[in-house]
């Protein structure tokens, strides 16, 4: 099902939920709301479902309007991350409910439920009450009460959010791969980076009620279209720092005190027209080079894999990864050299990109 | 030390004994004293005696005065529909003041704690030119909606209560599910809230039978709509010498149907559902 989302806002009296969001939805797409706590993602999400009324704007299913369409008629399945099972009623009869509400025939519901149980890997827990269950089982449930009625679109409220780092992985996985078998088109909520950038089809990058980006994730990463976006997105987070950047013998130079980076032209270029800027660049694009500018290594920090170093140049930081046979120490000396064939460039003031806009 | 920690691990027990005694000493004399001419102390004197029972088959103040049995079914009337009336009403209202935003919720939230903890005394002559000039003066049914009313504001305020603690997630997942409010209000919510309802029963059934003075003020001496209280204090006339062998038989007599349901709800009352989330909101 295709879902489109025109201008929609959310208030509250004053307090704004969500202002103007305007999203198309393709049928089996998996788009994933990102941003961080308050900024509207579950409000949206509840517009979609038929709980809050839209203030504003027009939500579409395959064309036809459903603002006033009643959440059950909505033909949609539903995940949150408190779970929200039924604590008086066993799985099987958690499962069930949205059959038993649609009057399907005894026979049929119980053979549904098992099937969809069984998908879930909780077919033997069928006569079990939540509170006796572990998370990742509880999860479990939620997930099979909300593709029992075979919906048209799901929904994910940060469903993974209460459960251990392990756990977290596989279900992540399990969900995006029973998604791409079913090809249900779903929306799914986080405010976890690493998990919209491994699902999504598209992300939509969400701040303070207003839509940032909305675009496949490899395109947010590499092209943030503002300055919160490259900072939201990427782990660890993007180097921002202070720069002139000007044009001498044709050659664009990125200047800050002791950094002197040569940038290629084409994103020189649009940088040197307002000279003063933020400059953006990944600790992934920062790397040890003998040739490069030299700083004090300021701090350390053991990933397992590799080490965060945060090194000093001038009075500025930057982070980058290392490898940890380097055995790099706060207060040695090393030299840094940057690819800038990937540094980002933003307005100070407007903090939008000047290079994707 | 193994023995110092079996004191110590015992010592609530025996905290709880002890402030348990007094009590259990009472009721033990009132079970005594009920089948006793006389007694000293706890012990009864002279022989054992059904004759304090005598009021189930005869009633004591002569003809005119409803036997035992029709009292014993006036009060189990007015304390049933005051559970039933007090449980459903509450529920619902407690739900709409806990869930829906309507205006007024505010001002109607704080008027019921304020009649919560309005003095009930205070309002008995007036409620009584009410109740006259509906003509409901001296019947059940007046009595009845009287003590209602009394109950109703801590009823509806502990369901609110209860509903608050019920999460809004559980109730969005279920309008997801295609289910209609009331659906959710009665297939979810109320399944949940069992215990708290059943809490709410006893208390309202208890406060029925027990009742003294709304019955008192609002019906006739021991009249045909008397309860049991108002019964009991019947014995305690001005004239004659208080026949305490009669007043502790019909005062365990009314004790009887509320331990049986104690005994037969706590269960229910103890078996609080573990909720489905874990750590969720
Ligand atoms: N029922 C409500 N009444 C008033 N304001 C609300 C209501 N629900 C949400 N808000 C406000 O709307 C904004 C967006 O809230 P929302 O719950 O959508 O955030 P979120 O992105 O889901 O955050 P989180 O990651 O913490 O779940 C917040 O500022 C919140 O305070
Ligand atoms: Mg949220």
């Amino acid at each position: 099902m295709k879902v489109k989302l025109e201008n929609l806002s959310k208030r509250w009296g004053k307090v704004v939920g969500v202002e103007g969001i305007n999203l198309d939805i393709n049928d089996g797409e998996f788009v994933v709301f990102l941003g961080p706590s308050g900024c509207g993602k579950t409000t949206t999400l509840l517009m979609v479902a038929g709980i809050y009324k839209p203030s504003g704007g027009i939500i579409r299913f395959d064309g036809r309007v459903v603002n006033e369409v009643g959440p059950k008629d909505r033909n949609i399945g539903m995940v949150f991350q408190s779970y929200a099972l039924y604590p008086h009623m066993t799985v099987m009869q958690n499962i069930s409910y949205p059959l038993r509400l649609m009057k399907t025939p005894k026979s049929e519901m119980i053979e549904r439920s098992q099937r969809v149980a069984d998908m879930m890997g909780i077919g033997e827990l069928m006569d079990r009450r939540p509170a006796f269950l572990s998370g990742g089982q509880q999860q479990r449930v939620a997930l099979g009460r909300a593709l029992v009625k075979e919906p048209e679109l799901l929904l994910f409220d940060e469903p993974l959010s209460n459960l251990d780092a392990r756990l977290r992985l596989s279900m992540r996985s399990e969900i995006k791969r029973l998604q791409i078998d079913l090809g249900i088109t779903s929306i799914y909520v986080t405010h976890d980076q690493v998990e919209a950038m491994t699902m999504a089809d598209r992300i939509a990058v969400m701040k303070d009620g207003q839509l940032h980006a909305y675009d496949t994730p490899t395109e947010v990463y590499d092209r943030p279209r503002t300055l919160f976006i490259a900072r939201f997105v990427g782990n660890p987070p993007m180097n921002i720092t202070e720069v002139d950047v000007s044009q001498t013998n044709g050659a664009y130079h990125a200047s800050s005190e002791g950094l002197e980076l040569v940038i290629p032209a084409d994103r020189g270029e649009k940088a040197a027209a307002k000279g003063s800027v933020m400059m953006g660049i990944r600790p992934e694009d920062i790397m040890i080079d003998s040739e490069g500018i030299p700083g004090e290594v300021f701090g350390v920090e053991p990933l397992g894999r590799d080490h965060l170093i945060d090194v000093k140049i001038g009075d500025i930081h930057y982070y980058l990864l290392v490898d940890p046979s380097l055995n790099l120490k706060s207060g040695d000396r090393v030299k840094l050299g940057f690819n800038t064939k990937k540094c980002q460039f933003f307005d100070k003031k407007t903090e939008r990109s000047l290079l994707w806009n | 030390m193994a023995l110092r920690k079996r004191i110590w691990s015992s010592a609530p027990y025996l905290l709880l004994v002890i402030s348990v005694v007094p009590i259990m000493v009472g009721y033990l004399w009132l079970l005594i004293n009920s089948f006793s001419t006389r007694t000293e102390g706890l012990l009864p004197v002279g022989e054992l005696t059904l004759n304090n029972w005598s009021f189930l088959l005869e009633t004591p103040f002569g003809r005119g005065y409803p036997s035992i049995w029709r009292v014993t079914l006036n009060t189990f009337l007015i304390a049933s529909f005051m559970t039933i009336t007090v449980v459903l009403v509450s529920s619902l209202a407690g739900y709409a003041l806990s869930r829906l935003n309507f205006p007024g919720r505010r001002q109607f939230l704080s008027l019921t704690l304020i009649l919560h903890a309005f003095p009930s005394v205070t309002l008995l002559i007036g409620i009584f030119f009410v109740l006259r000039t509906l003509s409901l003066y001296n019947t059940l049914i007046g009595v009845g909606l009287v003590m209602v009313g009394f109950e109703m504001p801590f009823g509806i305020w502990l369901m609110k209560g209860f509903f608050d603690n019920v999460s809004w997630d559980m109730e969005r997942a279920a309008l997801i599910d295609g289910a209609s409010r009331l659906q959710v209000w009665w297939q979810i919510i109320i399944p949940t809230l069992k215990p708290g309802i059943a809490a709410l029963a006893i208390f309202a059934f208890v406060s029925g039978w027990n009742a003294w003075l709304v019955p008192k003020t609002f019906t006739i001496g021991a009249g045909k709509q008397a309860t049991l209280s108002v019964y009991l204090q019947n014995f305690q006339g001005d004239t004659v010498a208080v026949d305490w062998g009669t007043v502790t038989a019909v005062g365990l007599f009314q004790l009887i149907p509320v331990a049986l349901f104690f005994i037969f709800t706590q269960d229910l009352l103890l078996s609080i559902y573990a909720g489905g989330a874990k750590g969720g909101s």
